[in-house]
């Protein structure tokens, strides 16, 4: 999933002291599981917001609403008649959400509630690590299921670097040296035989260095 | 017991103090709470071995949220005892009351009174 993180809450009141009806939109999705912008986190800035403001002396209308996405335009669609209520929309979604809504949404200030961080898992409670870089052409079947473009600091695809030590990677002795590994889990696969095949070079237009990607299904257009 | 407490605080019971959220806390000094306290039992005797536990780090949370918009975190406080410590419930509350009423009210709560004067003016 998309992995986010909460902004300060310093940074989210300068970015709305300036307007008096703001709506905190959260999204059902991704940041709700991470737990950076969903309806629970939605309510609370709205509380926060709510108290700064009278404490300041300043009566301002905050609204809550949280979609079920914020990256489809069904769901957009539904704060359609309400919009017109608020002066900005802060929107706890991640970056996708944030710019989809203000794309349907023309003359709202759309502002960002949260930090989009990357692709990545939960690994524990209150732990999200990163997993995928959406490079676009993935290579997990010949590295054991281990990713080297997002795990590895320098997206090497030809075994480790010489910075890596005992599993580690140069750049941090808690980072996972991700040919490590890839090495590990090959041999506990018995294919040991992949690691010796040299990877052709790859197709990076597929990445970000193509510019914006899109993904075009004529058979599931209407 | 028949023990003295202080009349002016209230009494919200949970089934666990690890019920607790900060949405709750932040909505009580919304409301216009002068302070909160949370009660739970002591550390290393939860009955579901952590709740009391996510209720301190909640209170810890919602403590430095109240000190950024300039409410005070020091309004609110965790307390752990057991079932049998009454005595030490009492002396709990007089000691929050009394620490409540040396800071004076809370700012949220001025403001809502002079947002209902106004109000009341207009």
């Amino acid at each position: 999933m998309i992995i986010a993180e909460k902004k300060p809450i310093e940074e989210i009141i300068q970015e709305v002291k300036d307007f008096d009806r703001i709506l905190i939109l959260g999204c059902n999705e991704c940041v709700t599981v991470c737990e950076a912008g969903g309806k629970k986190e939605v309510e609370v800035l709205a509380s926060v917001l709510r108290m700064y403001f009278m404490a300041q002396g300043q009566e301002k209308t905050i609204g809550e609403r949280t979609l079920e996405r914020q990256c489809d335009h069904e769901y957009l669609e539904e704060i359609r008649n309400i919009i017109d209520d608020y002066d900005a929309v802060v929107s706890l979604a991640c970056g996708v959400g944030v710019q989809f809504a203000a794309e349907k949404y023309l003359t709202m200030p759309l502002l960002p509630g949260v930090n989009t961080v990357c692709l990545g898992a939960n690994e524990d409670r209150g732990l999200w690590t990163e997993r995928c870089q959406a490079c676009g052409t993935c290579v997990l079947a010949r590295t054991g299921g281990i990713c080297p473009v997002s795990r590895c600091a320098k997206r090497v695809l030809n075994g480790p670097c010489g910075g890596s030590t005992n599993g580690k990677c140069e750049i941090s002795k808690d980072t996972d040296c991700a040919w490590q590994l890839i090495i590990d889990r090959l041999k506990a696969l018995d294919k040991m035989d992949d690691y010796e095949k040299v990877a052709p070079v790859k197709d990076w237009s597929t990445d970000r260095a193509g510019g914006p990607r899109t993904v075009t299904r004529e058979d599931v257009k209407i | 017991m028949r023990l003295k407490i202080p009349t002016n605080f209230r009494i919200i019971r949970l089934p666990c103090t690890g019920k607790i959220d900060i949405i709750h806390i932040l909505r009580a000094f919304e409301k216009g709470a002068d302070g909160l306290y949370v009660v739970g039992c002591m550390e290393g005797d939860c009955h579901f071995n952590e709740g009391n536990f996510r209720a301190r780090k909640r209170v810890e949370q919602a403590a430095r949220v109240l000190d950024l918009i300039g409410v005070g975190g020091e309004r609110v406080k965790m307390y752990n005892l057991s079932s049998g410590e009454g005595p030490l419930f009492a002396q709990y509350s007089i000691e929050m009351v009394n620490k409540i009423k040396e800071l004076g009210p809370s700012p949220i709560r001025l403001a809502r009174q002079r947002m209902s004067k106004k109000a009341d003016a207009a």
